[in-house]
C-alpha cells in the first residue's frame, strides 16, 4: 500500500454523538501528517446495528447510504475496528448476488481501520511529550478476529516512549458490548463488563485505550457508575487511540 | 415442558449471573480447557491445515449424506447389525423400548451420549419401568443430583468436589464423606463396576458413522464405554443421521481434531471401533448391535446450504469452552440439551425457532467460538443468518420458508421502529437534525434500565464530530 495524499473519514455514529473529541484527534493527527481529510456530511451509521439485530433490508438501506455519501476512490478511514468490519467484510455479504453487489465491493475495498492507516500507510512516528504514565489496552473482538488489526494498537503504544503497556487478566476476552446484545441480555452483558473493568483496575494502569468506540461506550460507562462506589477511589478513565496520541504528541486535550 | 424452560433464557441467565460461586466454577474450569487445548496446537500453521482439512472432510460427508446413510445401513447390516431410522425423539424412544421389550431388559447401562439427553431416554424408560443407568462419571453425578449435563464432554462441570462428596456420601450406601477427588472417583468406579455385568442392555453414543466400513468410533477415557458396549448381551447405539463419513480414511484427521479440541488430549484413553455383534470365534461382545439413526430437525437444517454447515459439528464442545457467554452463564440456563455457541445454532433445529427465540441473540458476535472450531463452521455467521429468520415471517417477500418457528421475534413495532432508524440514517438532514434527540437514539435502547444497571447512559456531546469538522474546515478556509 502505498502513501494518499488525501482521504475521506469515517467517523462512525458512536463518535459523532458521544465522542467527537476523538474524531477531531483523528482528523488532526491525519492533518498534521499532510493528509487532506475529506469528512462527507452525509455519512450516519455503517448499519451494523440492523445487521446483527436481523434487519437485512433496513441495514442495506443505510449502508447504500454511505456507499453514496463517499463517491470517489480515496480510502475510507474508519475510526471503529467494528464499524470498519461491517463496512469491509459484511456489506460485500449483505449485497451477495444483488445488482449492486459489484459497486459495494469497490466500496470495501477502500475501507481501511484508523490504526491500520497510521501503521501501514503513514507508518506514522510518534513524539511522546507526556509525562510517565500506565496505560491498557483493549482491542476490539472485530479489530482482533475480523480486521487482523490485533497488533495495531499494541505497536501505537510502543512508540509512544513514555507509556507502559499493562496486560489485563482475560485481555482478549470481549467486553460484553455486543452492540444491542447489552441491552437484550443485560445481565450477561453486565456480568461480561463487570470483569472487565476488575481486571482493568486491578492491573496498574490508570485508563484503557481502545480504538474502538462501542468498546469505550460500554467500559466508560461501566466505570463511571462503578466510580459512585466508595471502594473505587481512584479515577479509571477510557480513551480513543486518537485521542490519547494526539494529547500526547502536541495536541491539548479539549 | 420445554416451552416453559425454554422461555425464560433470560431469567435463568439473571439467575445464572446472580450466583458468585457457579461462576468462578465456570470460569477456571473453561481457563483450564482453553490452556489444554492451546497447549495441543502449538503451530498455528499445523492447526490452519488440519482444520482445513476437517472441514473439507464434513463438508464432503454431508454434500453425500443421503448415499452414505444408505451405503452405511448396507454395510452395517453386512456386519451383522439391526439399523433403525427414527425422525422424532418420540420414535426413537419408542424403538429403543421395542428392542429392549423384546429382550426382556429390566435394566440399561449407559455409555455417554448426548443423542440419549436429547431424546429423554432416561425419563421415557422410567416412565416405562426400564432402569437407565448412566456410567459416564460425570452422567453418572447428574443423574444422582437429578440434573442435567451443563457441559457436552463435561457434563457434572458445574458441580464443585463439595457438592459431589455431598451427594456422593448421601446416595451411595457405606460411603463416607470425602472431598479427596482420587477417592470420590474410586468411589463411583466401585458403584458402577458390578452394574456393567447386571446390566441385560448397554447404550452408547456415537462420535463419527463410516459409511465404507458400517463402523461406529466411540472415543472415551474411563472405559464405560467399552464396557457398556462389549459386557452386556445387547447393544444399542444412538447417533445424530450427521455423524457419517465417507471413509475410513477420514477418522485419523478428525480423531486428533476432536480429543485435542475437547480436552486438549492428542487421543483420548479408549478409541472404541465397533462393527458388529459378537462373532462365532470371538469370546466378549453382545450379541446384537442395534443402531438408531435420529433426524430430529437435521433435514431441515441440511435442506439450507448456509444452515448446513451447522451439522458439520463434531461435538468437541470447544466453542462453549471459549465463549464468554458460556462462561458467565453456564450450560443449564441454555435449557437446551446442547447448551453454548454450537446449541445456539443446533437447538433451533432441533426444537423450532419459537423454542430457541432468545438464543441467537444470546451472543456479542466476538468470534471466540468460530476461531477454535475444528472443522471450521461460521458460528457468527450461522448465528446472523438465524437473527434474521427471527424477525423474518415466511412467504413475506422474497423470504422462503426455512425452518419450524420462523418469524418467532417479529413485532411490527419493532419493524416500524428499525424502518425509521433506517430513514434517521439515510436522509442527512433529517439525520443531522435528529441524531442529536433523544428519541434517535431510542430504538437502540429499548431499556434504558437494561444499560444503566451496569453503566451510566452516555453522555451525548455538546457538539457532534460532524458540527466540530464543519466548524474546523470552515475556520481554515
Amino acid at each position: 500500500m502505498h502513501s494518499n495524499s488525501s482521504i475521506s473519514l469515517f467517523g462512525t455514529c458512536v463518535v459523532d454523538l458521544f465522542f467527537p473529541q476523538a474524531g477531531m484527534s483523528a482528523l488532526k493527527i491525519l492533518e498534521r501528517e499532510g493528509i487532506q481529510v475529506n469528512y462527507p456530511q452525509a455519512q450516519s451509521c455503517c448499519g451494523q446495528p440492523a445487521y446483527t439485530s436481523g434487519y437485512s433490508d433496513e441495514a442495506r438501506r443505510v449502508a447504500l447510504a454511505q456507499i453514496a455519501a463517499f463517491p470517489g476512490e480515496d480510502p475510507i478511514v474508519v475510526l471503529s475496528g467494528s464499524c470498519a468490519g461491517m463496512m469491509k467484510h459484511h456489506y460485500p455479504t449483505l449485497f451477495h448476488g444483488m445488482p449492486e453487489e459489484e459497486i459495494v465491493r469497490q466500496f470495501s475495498k477502500r475501507i481501511i481501520e484508523f490504526t491500520a492507516y497510521l501503521l501501514e500507510v503513514l507508518n506514522i512516528e510518534l513524539h511522546d511529550l507526556g509525562p510517565a504514565e500506565s496505560v491498557a489496552l483493549h482491542t476490539s473482538c472485530t479489530a482482533r478476529r475480523e480486521m487482523g488489526t490485533l497488533q495495531n494498537g499494541r505497536e501505537l503504544l510502543r512508540r509512544l516512549d513514555k507509556i507502559d503497556l499493562k496486560t489485563h487478566d482475560h485481555e482478549s476476552e470481549c467486553c460484553g458490548f455486543g452492540g444491542t446484545f447489552s441491552v437484550r441480555h443485560p445481565d450477561i452483558s453486565a456480568a461480561m463488563v463487570q470483569d472487565k473493568t476488575a481486571a482493568l483496575r486491578q492491573c496498574g494502569a490508570s485508563k484503557v485505550i481502545s480504538a474502538d468506540c462501542g468498546c469505550l461506550l460500554n467500559i466508560t460507562g461501566a466505570l463511571q457508575k462503578q466510580q459512585a462506589h466508595p471502594e473505587n477511589k481512584t479515577a479509571f478513565a477510557g480513551l480513543h487511540i486518537a485521542e490519547l496520541i494526539w494529547q500526547r504528541t502536541g495536541g491539548k486535550s479539549q | 415442558m420445554k416451552t416453559e424452560i425454554l422461555h425464560n433464557f433470560t431469567s435463568r441467565s439473571r439467575a445464572a449471573t446472580a450466583d458468585e460461586a457457579q461462576r468462578g466454577k465456570f470460569r477456571s474450569a473453561m481457563d483450564f480447557l482453553i490452556a489444554k487445548r492451546a497447549a495441543q496446537f502449538p503451530d498455528p500453521t499445523e492447526w490452519a491445515e488440519l482444520r482445513e482439512s476437517g472441514q473439507q472432510i464434513r463438508q464432503r460427508a454431508l454434500a453425500y449424506l443421503p448415499k452414505l446413510l444408505v451405503q452405511f445401513e448396507q454395510k452395517a447390516q453386512q456386519n451383522g447389525m439391526t439399523v433403525h431410522w427414527a425422525e422424532t425423539p418420540l420414535e426413537a424412544n419408542q424403538i429403543i423400548h421395542g428392542i429392549l421389550q423384546r429382550q426382556q431388559v429390566r435394566t440399561l447401562i449407559k455409555g455417554k451420549s448426548m443423542v440419549s439427553e436429547e431424546i429423554e431416554l432416561n425419563q421415557y424408560l422410567q416412565a416405562h419401568s426400564i432402569q437407565a443407568l448412566e456410567s459416564d462419571m460425570g452422567e453418572f453425578i447428574v443423574q444422582m443430583a437429578d440434573e442435567k449435563p451443563s457441559h457436552i464432554i463435561m457434563p457434572a462441570i458445574h458441580k464443585s468436589k463439595q457438592e459431589i462428596a455431598a451427594l456422593f456420601a448421601a446416595e451411595i450406601d457405606d460411603t463416607p464423606y470425602t472431598e479427596d477427588v482420587d477417592e470420590l472417583i474410586q468411589i463411583g468406579r466401585q458403584a458402577l463396576r458390578q452394574q456393567f455385568f447386571n446390566a441385560d442392555a448397554g447404550l452408547s453414543g456415537v462420535n463419527f458413522a463410516i459409511a465404507e466400513t458400517g463402523t461406529l468410533c466411540l472415543v472415551e477415557n474411563e472405559g464405560n464405554g467399552r464396557l457398556s458396549t462389549s459386557c452386556p448381551r445387547v447393544h444399542i447405539a444412538i447417533t445424530g443421521i450427521e455423524k457419517m463419513l465417507e471413509n475410513l480414511a477420514d477418522l485419523p484427521t478428525l480423531l486428533t481434531l476432536l480429543t485435542r479440541s475437547a480436552t486438549g488430549q492428542p487421543i483420548t484413553t479408549y478409541v472404541n471401533l465397533i462393527s458388529g455383534p459378537r462373532r462365532a470365534d470371538e469370546q466378549d461382545g453382545p450379541e446384537e448391535v442395534h443402531i438408531v439413526l435420529l433426524d430430529n430437525g437435521r433435514s431441515q437444517a441440511y435442506a439450507d446450504v448456509q444452515l448446513r454447515q451447522t451439522l458439520q459439528c463434531i461435538r468437541c464442545g470447544a466453542c462453549m469452552n471459549h465463549c464468554p457467554v458460556y462462561t458467565r452463564i453456564g450450560g443449564h440456563a441454555y435449557g437446551t440439551t446442547y447448551p453454548g455457541p454450537i446449541g445456539s445454532i443446533i437447538s433451533p433445529h432441533l426444537l423450532g425457532l419459537a423454542e430457541t427465540r432468545d438464543l441467537p441473540s444470546a451472543s456479542t458476535l466476538c468470534g471466540a467460538c468460530g476461531d477454535v472450531c475444528p472443522v471450521k463452521i461460521p458460528i457468527p455467521e450461522l448465528l446472523l443468518r438465524l437473527r434474521v429468520e427471527n424477525v423474518t415471517r415466511a412467504g413475506t417477500k422474497d423470504h422462503p420458508a426455512v425452518m419450524r418457528g420462523q418469524g418467532a421475534k417479529y413485532r411490527l413495532s419493532e419493524k416500524l421502529a428499525w424502518q425509521a432508524w433506517s430513514l434517521l440514517n439515510t436522509t442527512p438532514a433529517l439525520s443531522l437534525a435528529s441524531r442529536r434527540s433523544a428519541a434517535g437514539l431510542r430504538h437502540l435502547i429499548p431499556s434504558v434500565k437494561a444499560w444503566t444497571q451496569a453503566r451510566v447512559m452516555p453522555k451525548i456531546a455538546p457538539q457532534s464530530l460532524h458540527e466540530l469538522i464543519k466548524a474546523h474546515q470552515e475556520q481554515k478556509s
